[in-house]
């Protein structure tokens, strides 16, 4: 893979009219709009140019890139010069050579001359103009006024900026404003002293920058640089990948040296990113070396005993002879497996493959269930298909959008950017959230309507909603009527148009204004394209399954399914939520969504197989610590999960884990499950390994390892390893072959390949005999379930109730820095901007409690009580507390409950009644935390002297 | 399995169902969740403590209980390897 890209110098036109021009006597044709500068490029002819480049809209600002046109006059740029038909255009002549050298000679004068020593030399624009115009002198001298003593700022922990190199091209303000959307850049001063300003000549920690690497990127010097490139010097050669983080699941170059990433960079040609990013892809991929990774397989008998190195074969068989022991012992169906969103398709496939044919049960779950199930489950329901229904870009065509119970710019960061450029665009926003949300006001995004809502009563908001659009006749009767049940239409409209359902009579729930409901349903029905796009605040509460099911009955109703820039949107929490449940990891499906009691499917995967499959459901996850707790499951294999921290009512999780006799974890590091583990197999980190993720849009895109497995192994191997001594055969040579035997049994994987993948870059399934290049908008003419079904959404208020003891409601979330458990990001310099979960609490809350901003503060709910340090804010409404999760000695999970979703079980992170009180010490529990955390430490490192 | 949780599970099923008009419907759909989403041992739990009055369970859940009780027959037994 090249290192550098072809740079057109502007962006594409979209016009589907093509205009014929001449420069330098060949004939180009283009669509219209196309600048002359990108005409001039798509044929190999390279003008000289510095502010221009094909991420940004033209600027016109460097005079590098000027061209002379016959008839025309002057010189102007060719960067901000549409094309004409019969334009002829000369890029080289003795007159604009002229003119270039002396702007060359111009930025030159005001530059340090230290090529040789530069972090940018041999990836530098500003010499390779200077070679291209043929720079030989720089009359000026250095004598008078310049900018070489500029001060450098190095405050941010992955870039410096080093304003001497600057030649304000603007490239990087414009990057923050087009790209990333933060305007945390501007260019302050006027001509000579002009500059480029963080904030308000602020350093970049100090400014609103949010470090997605959108400036770095877009800058043609060494101005703004990544520090491993400083300190490393320039990659050699890059291979494309696709990022570990978040569910938009941006594809990346790895550039390398030899075995080691020196950074990541955006892929231009990135299907879900298009060349951007976010803090976590872009730069916080060192965990994946940090010297707390355990490279050598270990097992204990007890979790109190030290850990003891051995051999692979020793682990594996261990592991084998445990689960068969127990197996013999308690019964086949007592034990099973974990996968994890963080895994590959192939390696959840290979999991559950294990479970259903070594095991010889379903007792085989995933993390989804405590994020997406409900998605799943709601949109299968109603839809046909446990997936969302278009492609990222399809927002570039909404002109409503509606976010409900997600944080974009914070959770889906590089989406949530793309979807900040429509809004721009004009786009109307509805935000149903009860926090202050990002999107609700940031630079030059406002939201139309906020609609503030209670923790816990989604449902009876969107039932309002449906309540004004179907007694206001805004209702698609036509495409519900031909595309849908016409009788399960009839029945919903019928259920939501009662009276109950209206916003007059649901404002006592929700809180939310009846007008402002009314207005945003409005809105929502008539305005045009309108896309819901939702995360896990609708999901994680006890109806989480009735909210979706509800947003796709509002999508139904208003036609807003089948086209670009509609549809129903899941903002996926981890990058292949989608695809660990594509790959049958939940306990009554196999790959492919389809039930384990399904006569036909199951005899074919029997047939694949050659073994007998289990027909019954197996265990889901909180089912499985039940089952612990009672006796009946006494051993899990998990890989790439973390239950111990990331599951609600932790002292619960704990206890189910004590009470089972082995516990196998398959992980990159001793995590807070692996305390509780009796053999630990050490994973391979997405750097390592080879295989797909699945994003939120259905886009399977490749993991190419770039480096060798420290251990040894990538995962699908151990799991194989694993197979093979439970006596069930697996022989896999690359993962290609098992995505191979994915497409024979999953029709909507039928056409997928990695030669395809290769070929296409990535492919949103189906994919199959009928769209052979993947899919991506879904129910275009019908339903995949044929008809769409209407369900019925009763409010029915959560079991979570405040009360004089427990008077406000805790609701949990991520920010921007961190991901998930932390197991990855705290493990980087991410954690300079989060270094601990605080508690936002509103300061007319704080006040009655006379707790102050920084002060320590208890949390007590029906389940248990920590101890965190408060954040004053308004965000939160009063009533309403909030925290993250990211840190494992927060316990934000011994407060929440084991209350879950009625469809699925996903657990209701996001309304826990709680109480807040000022506090000099940490919990009981947490002071237990770190007692047993020393000693698992300990336990560790006498592993290390064992192991000499 | 804890009896208390899979009477909580299973009328929050039942709640969801409860919109239903017909209660036939709404019975044999909660039924037909807990027959799909249920691990066996679970349902054996359920049916059992069903068998025994029921304690805790609503009205709607109970029926569809009723019905996979029917079924009971079916379901392997848990544990027995």
């Amino acid at each position: 893979m090249a290192l550098r890209d072809y740079d057109f110098g502007t962006p594409p036109s979209q016009s589907d009219k093509m205009v014929t021009l001449e420069i330098d006597g060949f004939s180009v044709t283009v669509p219209e709009g196309t600048s002359v500068l990108r005409a001039a490029a798509s044929i190999g002819i390279h003008i000289p140019k510095l502010c221009a480049t094909d991420s940004l809209e033209p600027f016109g600002s460097c005079r590098l890139c000027l061209v002379q046109i016959e008839g025309g006059r002057g010189l102007p740029a060719s960067c901000t010069t549409p094309v004409a038909e019969g334009m002829k255009v000369c890029t080289q002549n003795e007159r604009l050579a002229k003119v270039r050298r002396g702007v060359m000679e111009l930025y030159i004068s005001d530059h340090p001359l230290d090529c040789l020593t530069c972090s940018a030399n041999g990836n530098c624009e500003l010499q390779d103009m200077a070679g291209a115009v043929g720079l030989r002198e720089v009359r000026y001298g250095y004598e008078g006024e310049n900018h070489l003593k500029a001060e450098k700022d190095t405050s941010n922990p992955y870039f410096a900026f080093d304003p001497a190199k600057c030649i304000v091209c603007s490239r990087c303000v414009r990057a923050c404003e087009e790209t990333q959307g933060t305007f945390a850049l501007t260019l302050d001063g006027r001509g000579f002293d002009s500059k480029v300003s963080p904030g308000q000549n602020q350093s970049f920690m100090e400014s609103e920058c949010v470090s997605c690497g959108a400036c770095v990127q877009a800058c043609p010097t060494a101005t703004l640089m990544e520090k491993t490139v400083i300190e490393k010097g320039q990659p050699e050669h890059s291979i494309v990948t696709t990022c570990a983080y978040c569910g938009v699941g941006c594809s990346f170059k790895a550039e390398m040296k030899g075995t080691e990433v020196v950074r990541m960079v955006p892929n231009k040609d990135g299907h879900a990113n298009h060349g951007h990013s976010c803090v976590k892809g872009r730069f916080a991929f060192g965990y994946a070396t940090h010297k707390d990774r355990i490279t050598a397989p270990m097992i204990r008998k007890s979790i109190h005993d030290p850990w003891r190195v051995v051999s692979w074969e020793e682990a594996i068989n261990y592991a084998a002879a445990e689960f068969k022991r127990i197996q013999a012992k308690y019964g086949r169906y007592s034990v099973g497996a974990l996968t994890s969103s963080r895994c590959t398709n192939e390696e959840t496939y290979l999991v559950q493959k294990l479970v259903r044919a070594a095991f010889g049960n379903n007792n085989v779950d995933t993390c989804a269930r405590v994020c997406h199930s409900p998605t799943g489950y709601g949109l299968k329901q109603t839809l046909g298909e446990s997936a969302g229904t278009q492609a990222f870009d399809s927002v570039m065509k909404a002109d409503v959008i509606m976010v409900i119970g997600a944080n974009p710019t914070d959770g889906h960061p590089v989406f949530g950017s793309i979807m900040k450029r429509r809004i721009r665009e004009g786009a109307k926003l509805i935000v149903a959230d009860p926090r202050d949300i990002d999107l609700v006001k940031s630079p030059h995004v406002k939201a139309d309507y906020h609609l503030k809502l209670r923790p816990g009563t989604n449902v009876a908001l969107i039932n309002a909603m449906a309540h004004v659009i179907v007694t206001q006749g805004l209702a698609n009767d036509a495409f519900a009527m031909e595309r849908c049940e016409p009788a399960s239409y009839e029945k919903w409209k019928a259920f939501v148009s009662e009276e109950r359902n209206s916003p007059e009579a649901t404002e006592a729930i929700t809180g939310v204004p009846a007008e402002t409901v009314r207005a945003a349903a409005l809105l929502y029905a008539t305005g045009g394209n309108a896309a819901i796009y939702y995360g896990l605040g609708v999901t994680e509460h006890s109806q989480g399954s009735t909210t979706v099911i509800g947003i796709a009955n509002l999508a139904m109703a208003t036609g807003n399914i089948g086209r670009e820039g509609v549809g129903v949107n899941p903002l996926r929490g981890q990058n292949n939520v989608q695809g660990s449940c594509d790959m049958g990891s939940f306990p009554h499906e196999f790959p492919g969504y389809r039930h384990v009691s399904d006569f036909e499917t199951r005899s074919q995967f029997e047939s694949a197989w050659g073994v007998t499959l289990e027909a019954e459901p197996g265990l889901r996850i909180p089912n499985m610590f039940g089952a612990a707790l009672d006796g009946s499951f006494k051993g899990l294999y998990c890989e790439g999960e973390d239950i111990a921290q990331s599951d609600p009512d932790t002292q619960h999780v704990h206890a189910a884990l004590r009470a089972m006799e082995c516990v196998v974890v398959q992980d990159l590091f001793l995590n807070e499950t692996a305390k509780f583990a009796h053999v630990f197999l050490p994973g391979a980190s997405f750097l390592e390994k080879n295989g797909t993720f699945t994003n939120a849009e259905r886009r399977i895109s490749p993991v190419r390892k770039v480096m060798p497995p420290l251990a040894g192994y990538e995962d699908w191997e151990v799991t194989q390893m694993l197979s093979n001594a439970l006596g069930y055969p697996m022989n896999y040579s690359h993962p290609s072959e098992i995505m191979d035997e994915i497409a024979r049994l999953v029709p909507a994987f039928a056409g997928v390949s990695y030669e395809k993948l290769d070929r296409l870059g990535s492919i949103q399934w189906p994919c199959n005999e009928k769209a052979p290049n993947g899919t991506p908008t879904m129910h275009v003419d019908q339903f995949v379930r044929g008809k769409g079904r209407f369900m019925l959404t009763e409010y029915v208020p959560t079991q979570e109730r405040t009360s004089s003891r427990y008077p406000l409601i805790l609701t949990t979330g991520r920010i921007l820095s961190q991901y998930n458990v932390g197991a990855q990001t705290r493990r980087t310099m991410n954690s300079v901007w989060h270094s601990e979960d605080r508690l936002e609490i509103h300061p007319h809350d704080a006040e009655q409690r006379g707790i102050n901003d920084g002060d320590w503060v208890g949390i007590k709910s029906r389940s248990g009580e920590t101890v965190l340090r408060a954040t004053l804010t308004e965000r939160v409404q009063p009533g309403v507390v909030y925290t993250t999760f990211h840190f494992p000695e927060s316990g934000a999970n011994v407060i929440t409950t084991d209350n879950s979703d009625w469809a699925t079980n996903c657990p209701e992170y996001k309304v826990t009644a709680v109480q807040v009180t000022k506090v000099t010490e940490p919990s009981e529990w947490q002071r237990q935390y770190r007692q047993f955390s020393e000693e698992q430490r300990a336990l560790l490192e006498q592993r290390s002297s064992a192991a000499g | 399995m804890n009896i208390e949780n899979l009477v909580k599970m299973a009328n929050d099923i039942g709640n969801f169902f409860s919109a239903e008009p017909d209660r036939t419907v709404a019975v044999h759909g909660i039924a037909d969740h807990i027959r799909r989403f249920w691990d066996p041992r679970m349902r054996k739990a359920i049916i059992a403590h069903n068998r025994e009055g029921g304690v805790g369970l609503n009205e709607l859940p109970r029926a569809a209980i009723a019905e996979l009780d029917n079924e009971a027959t079916l379901l392997r037994e848990a544990g027995d390897g």
